[in-house]
């Protein structure tokens, strides 16, 4: 399922931003009736929308990036990039399939998730490939909410109770490993600009990293928090690597499809 | 228009049927605010008429919006009912949906329906500072945010300090 004649690199590169805004969206959907009071339920629910939103509109690309080389071939279709692929061939960020944990754990993987996006997409906008830059626009927008709502959460938590706050804490504490993943370049990220254009500059990691460090530690300094001292760093989706934690997602996620291929409502 | 168009629809034909286009798209609505039509929505971008081929181009509000596909076969549907057989519904993702593309006549309508139109014109920072929004029941200013998130993505929920009522606000986008 990979176009093999230059097309690869762009593939990869949506592949990357859709897997990923797929699987937070996933994980953030089992959150479905189990929100702590029915507005946040709601909230968070509708996050996952928009996230799994973005998600088609990515693969949707993907997709036409396949079949625009495949003439010959069955098309494929959103679908099949979602439900037909296995665990090592995501590309997603290890943060988005890390378990929900507790409603701070959860938030604490929202505000550092939609922050990278939010820095991400508004360098996105600016891309050669004018799916991609559409793509960023729309969905900036949406990030730009989440962005405000997680960072409030962290805010009220960080900032509450002793056992809000003592959570809040653990939950910095337990992700922050998987945040330096988001800033490297590699295989899927970068390269679909370098190869389109040679003497443009693409997206710069380094930058959107100072705003993303900086809007975090405004946040957390608010929060009363500490930002983390500078640690090991989790990094899997280069090679397809990922935690144990991806194969229960897919196990659920892709059922119907596997055990009744071509089903449809 | 090309020349193959024009040599089956002359100009003033033309101009008749995109007026009754547009009349059609005005009687379809928003499954989920059914007092607004995809025109009031600000959702149709273009329309196209090529050898009987009628092309609606929409756009989403937001990426996840559940409507969207219905709002599409609903647009196909009110076309046939009027005797158009070759439809052809584009999606078109950029520029991207804002607000402010809402008609005047749709915020007064969502306004009569019970849910606050959004307050400011185009995306701005400012929108996410928490302004005051009027209780579209008794208009007191005296309002607050219960949820950034509403009955649906597009919405915050809000209530009204002095009527008690709590209200849907039609965010900014």
């Amino acid at each position: 399922m990979s176009p093999n004649n230059g097309k690869n690199d762009l593939f990869n590169y949506v592949l990357h931003l859709a897997d990923s805004s797929l699987i937070m969206g996933h994980r953030l959907s089992e959150w479905t009736g189990h929100g702590p009071m029915l507005e946040q339920d709601i909230a968070i629910t509708n996050i996952a929308l928009d996230l799994i939103g973005q998600a088609r509109n990515f693969y949707q690309y993907a997709a036409d990036i396949i079949n625009r080389n495949n003439k010959e071939e069955k098309n494929i279709t959103e679908d099949n990039l979602a439900y037909l692929r296995d665990v090592n061939n995501f590309k997603n960020l290890l943060i988005t399939e890390l378990p929900n944990g507790d409603w701070a754990k959860t938030i604490g993987k929202i505000f550092f998730f939609s922050t990278w996006q939010f820095y991400y997409y508004q360098k996105l906008m600016d891309s050669d490939d004018k799916q991609m830059a559409a793509i960023a626009e729309k969905s900036l927008k949406e990030v730009t909410y989440h962005v405000r709502w997680s960072k409030e959460w962290v805010i009220r938590l960080g900032d509450g109770t002793e056992e809000s706050k003592k959570r809040m804490e653990m939950a910095i504490h337990d992700l922050w490993p998987y945040t330096g993943e988001m800033f490297l370049l590699n295989d899927t990220k970068g390269i679909a600009f370098e190869s389109k254009n040679k003497d443009r500059t693409y997206i710069d990691f380094t930058l959107i990293k100072n705003d993303w460090i900086q809007k975090v530690k405004t946040v957390l300094d608010e929060a009363t928090l500490l930002l983390p001292e500078d640690t090991w760093m989790h990094s899997g989706e280069k090679k397809g690597i990922h935690t144990e934690h991806l194969g229960y997602i897919l196990a659920e996620m892709q059922f119907m499809q596997r055990a009744y291929p071509g089903l449809e409502w | 228009m090309n020349q193959t168009s024009q040599n089956i629809i002359s100009t003033s034909s033309k101009e008749k049927t995109i007026k009754k286009v547009w009349d059609i798209l005005n009687t379809v609505n928003d499954p989920e605010i059914p007092v607004l039509s995809v025109i009031d929505l600000g959702i149709v971008r273009d329309i196209k008429i090529d050898n009987e081929i009628v092309e609606v181009i929409i756009t989403p509000t937001y990426s996840g919006c559940p409507a969207m596909d219905m709002i599409g076969m609903n647009i196909r549907k009110a076309f046939l009912k009027k005797g158009f057989e070759k439809i052809k519904i584009s999606y078109q993702l950029s520029p991207a949906w804002t607000t402010d593309w809402m008609s005047e006549q749709g915020n007064a309508k969502l306004k009569s329906y019970g849910i606050a139109p959004p307050t400011s014109k185009t995306f701005h920072t400012d929108y996410l500072k928490n302004l005051p929004i009027e209780c579209p029941h008794c208009h007191s200013m005296n309002t607050k945010l219960i949820s950034q998130f509403g009955s649906t993505a597009c919405k915050a929920l809000y209530q009204c300090e002095d009527c008690g009522e709590p209200f849907d606000y039609f965010k900014c986008h």
